[in-house]
């Protein structure tokens, strides 16, 4: 049994121990805006907040997560408007875009963290999350327009 | 969020019927109706006219705009991060005279009849639309400007559309498009030959650098809906144990444990078929659920006995000597031009060099998923596919059902790069569906499904022999290439490369050498091969452009310069033969093998990049140039390896002439994307097989560039040309020639020639 609260709602949950959040948020939540990669923690597609720190969906036990507060893409803004989802857009950093969701759950961790991140920093951050399109030089530059430089 | 409540979301789950389109939107008016178009297809020569399905350009059928003006398009193909929508909108906002921002773009499902060919692969999406989609806003433009013309009581001619608007300037009048639109929807659609377009100098977006992504804001705040995401009222989930080895069976199967999992509802033994397998599901053992983790943990359990099959024994390391083998050997004569072996033995300077290129995967980051619902003689499928039709002839056949009855609604692709052209994943769900009674069921594949159930790419040797006159000029090129062809999943054991495979820049390798002969020893397939981002491109370009820059060497001079000598002058080149190359299905009067423009991408990647500049110590430069999907590409890449071998990759310069450009920010995004796939095959992307079964199982052993090894820099050059050159590709044309660019960049600064791909430890 864990109580825990996803984007400000509150959840209860008392199945399987085994339970991953990830798929507590996709098939029992019916929240598919964080997106299944991997389901090892090796791709960073699954990329939520809990209590604000960037983890794995697909590696916490949702019996872990009591007395915590989950935050998915879909609550990281009411209505989309996080310095690193409206840099996302203005420079169309997103190809296909299945992974975007998690790479912009790390890039908000990691402006959290460091609000001024150096290229050592971003690339260090955001090396668990992987892009086949190869977004990567717009998910650089997009984290310094969210953080405040130029891009 | 269920299938049926969110008709208004561009990227969401969407039952896109065609009523409910031509039905407008909310506001539910008729805008552009049903009526016989003076646009057929058939009329209008469009290249990708003779795919199945042909090119439609009626626009009552795509176009619908409601009472409140906003224009609906439907996109008919599918979306895989190529930016088609966007593209799509961009076009027809732009003849239409349409407000970008008040076009809304659905996916039109899968019908192929009715919407013309959906197949979307081989980088022709725009190439082969972007007529059709002039024409069509274009023809809805004149409707709308008409029926204003008839409701002031004015001449057409007088009547001008603009942003939204038509305007009558000697009255002053002007009304929106949605006050018009209905009544615009019964005139006639004009004749193509009536149409007015507009002057490539008017255009407002097509070209323009500046056009945001039309699901910009779905992507970036989770509502996208990818095949994986499809959701609907009473689903359940599944996913399949497969054999283990391409071609294995069931031998047994004991299901105890998992069927005591909680949330287990069923298990369901799968036929493998027989060969050729085409795109038919592998078989095995599947296990449905309450939800995906149920399944997986179930799955687990499965205590399955596999009767291997055939391919039971294929080894990468054993298969790879017997392609070194057989290209050590003549093989069939696929071109040849004056007399290489003879002009071997008599040149001043002869080398060779073999090289090989492994098994790769796809691995798009959304792996493969459909939801499907087989119940009441009908089948629905919401799922990420590169071609809908393929989906729906499989489940009519396989259900006895009319393909009228089969829906399939095609969502966005989380990534293609070629594996979602194939619909086993759909078809699975299907099965399972109709097993569980008509119970929806959303087929997932796990990452290791999708590195073991693969249409990989295949295996190849390439052996080169060159020779060089006492000048230094190449006379002589033999060229043996060895690889397992794509053939192989659709007829029994063919072990020659079709003309499609050789015809990815091999046979039509533009060079102005005099003796040119390629050959294809014989290479059987041992397990499942399929289309990979560029194909075929990948191995002859790495072999071509690596050993260009050999030759060079030898010849002692410049690569590039070398490179720029074997191109030669601008012509149309291998006129006599050119006919009867692939040439990616085009026309070769369209589309001839032009080395002016190969030659001009080279010179501008070289000049770009500062080709001949100053370097640090341990970096160096390298070129390659290529010819794919109709389109002209070269880059330079600048390496920097460090003493303890270690490499890094600080800038890529990549110059594009894919002809006319629509949305210039997408074509550098597919090339950027495209040097990051480059890099990553190079560096360290493959696929083995050891005793049938493929190696490798996540991104853990599967590896794939990452954002701390992608380049420092990429900039893409894109070449200038005017609206009447036809449309090259794209999506695919970045990627053949990285991995030869690298590899020379790599000579450049350590010395060292790698031949075998990928480069991984070769540098320590």
């Amino acid at each position: 049994m864990a109580a825990f609260t996803i984007n400000g709602s509150p959840h209860t949950f008392d199945g399987d121990p085994d339970m991953v959040l990830l798929w507590y948020l996709r098939d029992i939540a019916g929240m598919t805006g964080t997106k299944f990669g991997c389901g090892l923690a090796l791709c960073g597609a699954c990329t939520v907040h809990v209590d604000g720190q960037a983890v794995r969906a697909c590696q916490t036990y949702v019996e872990d997560l009591e007395g915590t507060e989950v935050t998915t893409i879909e609550g990281l803004s009411e209505d989309g408007s996080h310095p690193v989802q409206e840099a996302w857009r203005t420079l169309n950093v997103a190809q296909c875009g299945y992974c975007q969701p998690g790479q912009i759950m790390q890039a908000a961790a990691l402006l959290s963290d460091t609000p001024n991140p150096t290229d050592a920093d971003i690339d260090a951050a955001m090396a668990g999350n992987i892009c086949r399109c190869g977004t990567y030089p717009r998910i650089r530059a997009a984290i310094k327009l969210a953080a405040g430089g130029s891009n | 969020m269920t299938l049926h409540d969110t008709p208004t979301r561009p990227t969401g789950v969407i039952n896109v019927s065609r009523r409910s389109v031509l039905m407008g939107l909310a506001a539910g008016s008729l805008v552009l109706g049903l009526r016989p178009s003076a646009l057929r297809a058939e009329d209008v020569p469009y290249a990708g006219a003779a795919m199945p399905g042909g090119v439609k350009d009626d626009p009552t059928i795509f176009i619908s705009i409601a009472e409140d003006g906003q224009v609906t398009l439907l996109c008919n193909r599918a979306e895989m991060g190529q930016g088609v929508r966007t593209g799509w909108a961009v076009v027809v906002a732009e003849e239409l005279k349409a407000d970008l921002d008040r076009m809304t773009v659905l996916q039109a499902p899968g019908n192929e009849t009715l919407y013309g060919n959906q197949n979307t692969d081989g980088s022709r999406s725009m190439r082969h639309h972007f007529a059709a989609l002039r024409h069509m806003g274009a023809a809805a433009r004149q409707m709308l400007i008409e029926e204003a013309a008839a409701q002031w009581d004015v001449d057409p001619a007088e009547v001008t559309a603009e942003n939204h608007m038509l305007l009558h300037q000697a009255s002053g009048q002007s009304i929106g498009f949605g006050a018009v639109a209905t009544a615009a929807a019964e005139r006639a659609v004009p004749a193509a030959e009536a149409l007015s377009l507009t002057d490539p100098a008017a255009f407002r977006y097509i070209g323009s650098d500046d056009i945001a992504l039309i699901d910009n804001h779905d992507i970036t705040t989770g509502q996208a809906t990818y095949g994986q995401d499809a959701q609907i009222d009473g689903m359940v989930f599944a996913v399949i144990a497969r054999p283990p080895v391409y071609g294995g069976r069931v031998a047994s199967v004991d299901s105890t444990e998992a069927e005591a999992v909680p949330g287990v509802l069923k298990i369901v033994e799968i036929p493998t078929p027989d060969f050729p397998t085409a795109f038919q599901p592998l078989g095995g053992v599947a296990v449905v659920a309450e939800n995906t983790f149920a399944a997986i943990k179930a799955r687990g359990l499965l205590q399955i006995e596999w009767d291997n099959g055939p391919n039971a024994a294929y080894d990468s390391a054993t298969y790879r000597a017997e392609l070194e083998a057989a290209s050590q050997q003549q093989g069939k004569v696929v071109r040849e031009q004056g007399d290489a072996y003879a002009a071997l033995d008599s040149a001043a300077t002869r080398i060779d060099a073999t090289y090989y290129i492994p098994h790769l995967a796809q691995a798009p980051m959304e792996p493969p998923a459909a939801l499907a619902r087989v119940a009441d003689g009908k089948a629905e499928v919401w799922t990420s596919v590169q071609a809908p039709e393929a989906i729906r002839a499989d489940l009519a056949k396989r259900f006895d059902i009319p393909l009228e009855n089969v829906t399939v609604n095609t969502l966005l692709l989380g990534g293609g790069f070629g594996r979602k052209s194939k619909p086993d994943f759909a078809s699975e769900a299907a099965i399972l569906s109709h097993e569980m009674d008509g119970t929806p069921v959303k087929l997932v594949f796990t990452r290791e499904d999708d590195l073991h159930a693969g249409f990989l790419h295949t295996v190849s040797v390439e052996r080169v022999e060159g020779g060089l006159d006492d000048q230094g000029r190449p006379v002589a090129w033999l060229h043996r290439t060895v690889a397992p062809t794509i053939v192989s999943i659709f007829a029994p054991d063919p072990k020659h490369e079709a003309p499609f495979e050789l015809g990815m820049g091999l046979v039509d390798m533009p060079f102005d050498i005099p003796n040119i002969r390629m050959e294809n020893p014989e290479a059987p397939a041992h397990t499942r091969l399929g289309w990979f981002r560029s194909v075929s491109n990948i191995p002859h370009a790495f072999a071509i452009q690596c050993f260009v820059a050999e030759l060079a060497e030898a010849a002692g001079k410049d690569p590039k310069d070398f490179l720029l000598d074997c191109i030669g002058p601008d012509r149309m080149a291998m006129q006599d033969t050119w006919p009867n190359i692939w040439n990616y299905g085009e026309d070769p009067a369209l589309y001839p093998n032009d080395t002016g423009r190969l030659r001009a991408v080279t010179e501008k990647v070289a000049a770009e990049a500062g080709w001949g500049r100053d370097l640090p110590a341990g970096h160096g430069l390298g070129i390659a140039a290529h010819r794919s999907f109709v389109t002209y590409t070269a880059a330079v890449v600048e390496v920097a390896v460090d003493e303890d071998g270690s490499l890094t990759i600080p800038r890529v310069d990549i110059a594009c002439d894919c002809g006319a450009v629509v949305t210039p920010d997408r074509v550098r995004a597919q090339l950027e994307g495209a040097v990051i796939q480059g890099v990553s095959l190079a560096t360290i992307g493959e696929i083995t097989f050891s005793d049938g079964r493929v190696q490798q199982s996540n991104f853990d052993t599967y590896q794939v560039t990452r954002i701390d090894a992608a380049p420092g820099e990429i900039h893409t050059h894109l070449m200038a040309s005017d609206y009447g050159t036809p449309l090259g590709g794209v999506g695919e044309p970045g990627v053949p020639p990285v991995a030869p660019a690298l590899l020379n960049a790599i000579h450049a600064a350590t010395g060292k020639r790698i031949r075998a791909l990928p480069i991984r430890d070769q540098l320590a």
